[in-house]
């Protein structure tokens, strides 16, 4: 600390506590960058914000995904669920470490590339798969505020950036969800409808709901 | 004309390709070890093998097979002497024996990709063979015997 003398007066002028708090408001600042309100964390790049649009579409993402063409196959267990009302898979198919079954109970012995004709037959697909072991991507059970999150996050999402997120819209396996076979609910909006709010919530922030 | 390879056989079969393989199998080639049991992948009474893995033949349509390899009940082994044969035959597994065709070829599977199955990993991949008789009990325990049987080569 100096010591000053001007107009006869002598004060000290704090050089070392002003250098200190000029640190702090620094962190501060900083950190206040890093802490986005009602935002996903994400190493995502996000493109123009508005959190009530994001949120309000994504409140319409939720209700297709929680919705049994999308959730069956997104369980809180290893063994999907099954039909309208979600239960658990007959036979009780488990996951396996690569979500395609294990055994001589593959997810493929019953589910054919394609649909089979007539009520209760396995609907089928190409790609047919739980997500794997090591990244269950859990639909049963979340909120919206957790789902949003563990969506955007490229360590619960399957390692996809924003751009592969909105590309994922138009995957085989999501738009089957639309395709499920005779009897089947398909999800409460059209795939298009779903496309556009899951775009919408994306480009918009990809906030997540505070519930 | 759709060529099939079945048991290490090549058959050319005049079939519709939306046939279902077990009917193929059945009522053109004449393997009628494999069985009808509810024709929507329910029972696994049709289980064969389609380049090694358990599919059911009454869901599979026969275009799915070509090219591929097949092999049923029939082919599981060359003299009926499969470590799974031996130990169903051992035990007196069967009671009516419709679904024991089926049985087998999946416990085929379990018993290559696991050496020593416990019993969850019994339960867990024969959970898709139902048996109206209730066998499943002998069904586990002639299991363990040909895992045994495999790892000691007998």
């Amino acid at each position: 600390m100096k010591l000053h003398s001007k107009f006869g007066k002598t004060y000290f002028l704090p050089i070392k506590t002003i250098a200190v708090l000029s640190i702090f408001l620094s962190v501060i600042v900083l950190m206040s960058f890093s802490f986005k309100n009602g935002s996903t964390t994400t190493k995502n790049k996000i493109i123009n914000k508005d959190s009530v649009e994001s949120v309000r579409a994504f409140m319409d993402v939720y209700k297709v995904l929680m919705s049994p063409r999308c959730m069956n196959c997104h369980p809180a267990g290893d063994v999907p669920l099954q039909g309208d009302d979600s239960h658990i898979h007959t036979m009780l198919p488990q996951r396996g470490k690569d979500g395609k079954g294990i055994y001589a109970m593959k997810c493929m012995n019953c589910h054919q590339p394609t649909n089979l004709e007539g009520l209760n037959k396995p609907p089928g697909n190409p790609n047919w798969h739980l997500p794997p072991a090591t990244m269950k991507m859990v639909f049963e059970g979340r909120t919206p505020n957790q789902l949003a999150k563990q969506i955007i996050n490229p360590k619960t999402n399957g390692n996809k950036t924003l751009q592969q997120l909105i590309e994922h819209a138009d995957d085989g396996l999501v738009k089957a969800g639309w395709n499920m076979g005779e009897g089947r609910t398909v999800p409460p909006m059209s795939h298009e409808e779903f496309k556009k709010a899951w775009i919408t919530w994306i480009k918009t922030g990809a906030y997540a709901p505070k519930q | 004309m759709i060529t099939l390879n079945i048991n290490k056989k090549n058959y050319n079969v005049d079939v519709d390709p939306e046939t279902p393989l077990l009917w193929v199998l059945r009522d053109v080639i004449n393997l009628v070890g494999t069985k009808y049991g509810c024709g929507m992948a329910q029972c696994g009474a049709c289980v064969v093998h389609l380049n090694g893995e358990a599919v059911r033949s009454c869901v599979t349509k026969v275009s799915r097979a070509v090219g591929q390899k097949v092999v049923t009940i029939e082919g599981l082994s060359e003299k009926n002497d499969h470590p799974l044969q031996k130990a169903w035959i051992e035990l007196d597994v069967p009671q009516c024996g419709y679904c024991q065709s089926g049985q087998i070829m999946s416990a085929a599977v379990l018993l290559r990709e696991n050496k020593n199955p416990a019993d969850k990993d019994i339960d867990a991949a024969m959970a898709g063979n139902i048996c109206r008789c209730g066998t499943y009990l002998r069904i586990r325990d002639a299991i363990k015997l040909a895992a045994d049987k495999q790892r000691k080569g007998i």
